[in-house]
């Protein structure tokens, strides 16, 4: 039972990695990438904690084997933000309102938000609500989450317009 | 638990994963979205040494509508594919329907429709639609190919009628008739993501003078696996439709329920929610046979 070679294009960036088949893609995230932000909640697909963005597409990173994903383009929490210095607007947003709390289920809930807003830029408050329904969050209720979401929406639109 | 310790094959053409399969045949399973697969594996409730990976077969999710073949789901076709897919959105709904309610988005842009039935929970979502729409499977071996219909498929929990060395190759679904309607409707508690309670679908299709000519209704998640309902089909088929027919059948629909009490609902009241969903679900399908839509 070898390990794999494997290539994952994570944030823009190029990583060769060798693991085991059984690890799943949030382990190799977390602990050969160091790229933390990605959680592992339930590890059971039920809390969206784990979310990242494959191909363009949200899936639960803790039921993907990380080889599965060789040459595959990944987003994780941490490539959002255009530059240290400048947030990801839904990121700012989630500041701005208080939808952060113990930041648990942050990382996931903006990478479901963006899975939301690449299709549907916007979206009402059902829609909005639908698009979190596999994201849990144990701390805010949900309201300033959805109202960051809107917000950022909001943002995304003025700033194409602008 | 931990993931067992398995070796991961990676076949790039159906004969290479046909001969994985016979090669490793008393230790492997074969891997599709992993949605079901692999919280089963980290539980220890399947023991696996070779996992073989359906994600590299070339050609796998199509997902493809010809007027005279009807439709052709890959097993590689992913349940958020299908929800969004113009073709099935159109022709048939309940069959979109499920596929973008059913669990999150998250596992819906993982999991496949051909995972979903050979898991065969009696709560497949994907089942009751596609029992409406008199579905087959197509399975396939290193000796051939067949087609099952799916009202043959489905034996017990968890239970199917695929042979260990047989792949899901694919889905067929009839074209649907002129002047029909379908639709699904489920239940349960935490309104989406949950695994459903209970699951009604219809199909109804009239003929030239407006009688019921067709009639399928499939239940899900009330009987040890999902499930037709004859009695409910043959008091429809040939008669004029009518309030007092449609309530009759819905009556009749519960007769072929068989649920237990479990932690998502009781019996009594699954069987009291086949009737009501029933009851909406043959309304909604006599409308939009009456709209002429197909
Ligand atoms: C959080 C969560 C929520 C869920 N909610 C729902 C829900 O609401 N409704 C619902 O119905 N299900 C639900 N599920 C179950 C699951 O997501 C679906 O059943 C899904 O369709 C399974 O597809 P998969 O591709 O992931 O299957 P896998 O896990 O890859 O495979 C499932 C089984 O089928 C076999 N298999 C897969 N493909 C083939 C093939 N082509 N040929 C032969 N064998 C094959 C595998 O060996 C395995 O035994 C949920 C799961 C999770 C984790
Ligand atoms: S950790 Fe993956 S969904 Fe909870
Ligand atoms: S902020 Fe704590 S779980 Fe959501």
């Amino acid at each position: 039972m070898a390990k794999k070679t494997i290539e994952l294009i994570v944030n823009g960036d190029h990583y060769e990695v060798a693991i085991d088949p059984w690890r799943t893609l949030a382990e190799v995230l977390r602990e050969d990438l160091r790229l933390t932000g990605t959680k592992i909640g339930c590890n059971q697909g039920d809390c969206g904690a784990c979310t990242v963005i494959v191909d363009g597409r949200t899936v639960s990173s803790c039921l993907t084997l990380a080889v599965e994903c060789h040459h595959r383009e990944i987003t994780t929490i941490e490539g959002l933000a255009k530059s240290p210095q400048e947030l990801h607007p839904l990121q700012q947003a989630f500041i701005d309102k208080g939808a952060v709390q113990c930041g648990f289920c942050t990382g996931g809930m903006i990478l479901s938000a963006k899975h939301l807003l690449d299709r549907n830029p916007n979206p009402d408050e059902e829609q909005i609500r639908k698009g979190l329904s596999g994201n849990l969050c144990r701390c805010t209720g949900y309201n300033k989450i959805v109202e960051a979401i809107g917000h950022a929406s909001r943002q995304m639109a003025s700033c194409k317009e602008g | 638990m931990a993931m067992p310790h398995f070796t991961l094959h990676q076949p790039s053409s159906l004969e290479e994963a046909l001969d994985l399969m016979s090669r490793h045949r008393a230790s492997m399973k074969v891997l599709a979205g992993g949605t079901d697969l692999v919280p089963k594996m980290r539980a220890g409730a399947i023991q696996v040494e070779h996992l073989i990976s359906l994600n590299r077969l070339p050609g796998m999710n199509r997902i493809s509508y010809l007027d005279d073949d009807g439709l052709v789901i890959g097993c590689g076709a992913r349940l958020s594919e299908v929800g969004a897919n113009a073709e099935v959105r159109r022709y048939y709904p309940a069959l979109a329907h499920a596929c973008s309610v059913m669990a999150t988005t998250q596992i819906r842009n993982m999991g496949t429709v051909a995972g979903n039935l050979v898991n065969a929970a009696p709560s497949a979502d994907t089942a009751a639609p596609l029992l409406a729409y008199k579905a087959s499977v197509v399975l396939v071996e290193r000796g051939g190919r067949r087609q099952v219909p799916l009202e043959k498929f489905f034996e017990g929990p968890g239970k199917c009628a695929i042979e260990h060395l047989e792949l899901l190759e694919a889905i067929r679904v009839p074209v649907p008739l002129d002047r029909s309607g379908s639709c699904y409707e489920r239940l349960s508690a935490r309104s989406q993501v949950d695994i459903a309670g209970v699951g009604v679908a219809g199909f109804l299709a009239l003929d030239m003078e407006g009688k019921i000519l067709a009639a399928r209704l499939a239940l899900a998640a009330v009987a040890p696996t999902p499930v037709r309902c004859a009695e409910c089909e043959a008091l429809l088929t040939g008669h004029e439709p009518s309030p007092d027919l449609i309530a009759r059948a819905a009556a009749a629909a519960v007769r072929s329920a068989r649920p237990i009490d479990d932690v998502r609902a009781t019996a009594g009241y699954r069987r009291a929610m086949v009737h009501v969903l029933a009851k909406r679900v043959l309304e909604t399908c006599l409308s939009q046979a009456q709209g002429g839509a197909r």
